[in-house]
């Protein structure tokens, strides 16, 4: 993985979040408590402002570092589990060195294998791992068989969306809606929502970066 | 919302320069990153360190000092504090025994410190406090939530550390000090958060909160408001039904105020509290009223029983000097 597609790629989640601010400050008034959005952005605008700095690294080293700024900017549990994420890959990505897709895939499992530790949750808790974990699956089997990398792309935003919709209809039992036993039902997670968001500007940036 | 405000974003760090310079011959304040640490150093000792979301003063650096804390980190409003900030205090504060972290269990704070420990250079161990009987999953955390009980396991913790205790004995009586204590709050009203400029919650004049959480997150229901006996009797109650007290238990009562309630009612409250602890068979040997663990201007109070044995007497009654606890010395 080049540093320059990262450095593109947190611009592209940079400009999904803030274009979405309205949908993420409402999911999170009605659920959580209306910081999800501003915790957000100020991750966002912390990474864009390290841009020069990141420029000088490897890949996994801008990745390290991109988990290191995160934990120490968002607080809250978001700090914590988005710099697992990218700390754990980041470690993925020295070890196996190499630029397969299988690596990047097995880098992925890692992350979110670390937010499941850290948050101590897992499937059906409606939470950011509801999205997280069943692309993570989708990839890692999509990459063992070789699937061009298109076609995954196209398919994972597709498992994100529809992890992220099946929130919906869950009972939260991690996270900040966990106090509000069924009135949490018919409203989308904000994390789901966001970790969607993220997947999907990612992926549109590998599939940009075809062309 | 009328509150004594320059700009919202400067209320932390000006409420923080001004404690520190009205405490200076006990604390200093780091800015970059946010954190308090005692003025002298203590050596030879377990380092204290304990931090969570501000809003809730004096918990925690109000309790830095000889017998207590030897540094905090403060988040936030209502925000955990970060990695950075608690690493960069045990840097500061560590005196070759190891780092004692006190935390409030809430899932933000536990992820924050879970990490800081792990990227601590040096030996830690970290004490949970868990003391909310109130509700088995709240808002902020699954499991209970580290309240008013904190200050007990703190002075306590703190006291045993400057006997040149070691880190996993400090760990032990943290633990011991916690399972043997639990508090419930009630509200009158919200809370508001400088930041969002409007109340937390929405509670009409005739209503409280039974075991409101200090954030104002909600508790076990919203009822009618009565008289105080009628509300301390369910809280009461409720934290019998938590400890299951032998009786003949001693006992410290705590009763705190979430930061709008006068100290007057405080007062009324202990009485009917040690009243009917008493009535129970419990002797309140020990007491200790006063805003201790607040949630900014919410009106309310929470009542906690710390169940007394020779090693926590011992520790709570050892000397203690910090800016919003001080005896003995």
């Amino acid at each position: 993985m080049k540093t320059s597609f990262i450095l593109s790629a947190s611009e592209s989640i940079r400009d999904a979040i803030l274009n979405h601010e309205s949908e993420l400050e409402s999911l999170d008034r009605a659920i959580g408590d209306g910081d999800h959005y501003i915790n957000m952005k100020r991750g966002a605008a912390a990474i864009t402002e390290l841009h020069a700095e990141l420029a000088a690294l490897t890949a996994d080293a801008a990745l390290n570092k991109i988990g290191l700024k995160l934990l120490s900017t968002i607080g809250g549990a978001s700090g914590p589990l988005l710099a697992s994420f990218f700390m754990s890959m980041a470690k993925v990505l020295k070890e196996k060195n190499d630029d397969t897709t299988t690596t990047y895939a097995a880098a992925f499992a890692t992350g979110v294998e670390a937010i499941q530790q850290r948050g101590k949750a897992g499937l059906g808790e409606k939470t950011m791992l509801d999205v997280l974990i069943p692309v993570a699956q989708q990839f890692s089997t999509l990459a063992s068989a070789n699937t061009e990398i298109n076609a995954i792309c196209y398919a994972l935003m597709q498992t994100a969306e529809e992890g992220m919709l099946a929130t919906k209809t869950l009972i939260a039992t991690k996270g900040r809606a966990a106090g509000l036993g069924e009135r949490a039902i018919g409203h989308i997670d904000p994390g789901a929502k966001s970790c969607q968001l993220m997947i999907n500007a990612v992926c549109n940036q590998v599939l940009s970066s075809q062309h | 919302m009328k509150k004594f405000i320059n700009k919202i974003d400067d209320v932390l760090i000006e409420s923080l320069s001004g404690f520190a310079s009205a405490h200076h011959d006990l604390v200093e304040l780091n800015t970059d990153p946010l954190f308090l640490t005692r003025q002298h150093k203590a050596p030879n000792k377990v380092a204290i360190i304990s931090g969570g979301g501000s809003g809730h003063e004096p918990l925690h650096a109000g309790y830095i000092g000889y017998g207590m804390l030897d540094a905090a980190c403060p988040g936030h409003v209502f925000t955990s504090p970060t990695p950075d900030q608690m690493l960069a205090a045990a840097e500061a504060v560590h005196a070759d025994k190891g780092i004692l972290f006190i935390v409030k269990n809430y899932a933000g704070d536990v992820m924050n410190f879970e990490m800081a420990a792990e990227m601590l250079p040096f030996e830690s161990a970290t004490v949970l406090t868990s003391d909310d009987c109130a509700v088995i999953n709240s808002t902020y955390t699954t499991g209970r939530r580290g309240v008013a009980g904190t200050v007990i396991v703190e002075k306590c913790v703190g006291s045993l550390a400057e006997s040149g205790a070691d880190l996993q004995t400090c760990k032990a009586l943290g633990d011991k000090v916690n399972s043997r204590t639990a508090s419930m709050g009630v509200a009158l009203t919200s809370c508001t958060v400088p930041a969002a400029g409007r109340p937390t919650f929405d509670i009409s004049d005739n209503e409280l909160e039974m075991g409101v959480g200090i954030h104002g997150e909600p508790g076990r229901k919203r009822e009618p408001m009565r008289e105080a006996d009628a509300i301390v009797q369910d809280v009461v109650s409720a934290i019998l039904d938590a400890l299951k007290p032998a009786s003949d238990s001693e006992a410290l009562l705590l009763i705190n105020g979430f930061g709008a309630t006068p100290l007057m009612e405080l007062y009324l409250i202990y009485n009917t509290a040690s009243r009917l602890f008493t009535e129970h068979g419990i002797k309140i040997t020990r007491s200790l009223v006063g805003n201790y663990t607040t949630a900014l201007d919410m009106a309310g109070a929470s009542i906690t029983l710390c169940l007394l044995d020779e090693e926590i007497k011992q520790y709570w009654d050892s000397p203690v000097h910090t800016a919003a606890l001080r005896w003995g010395r």
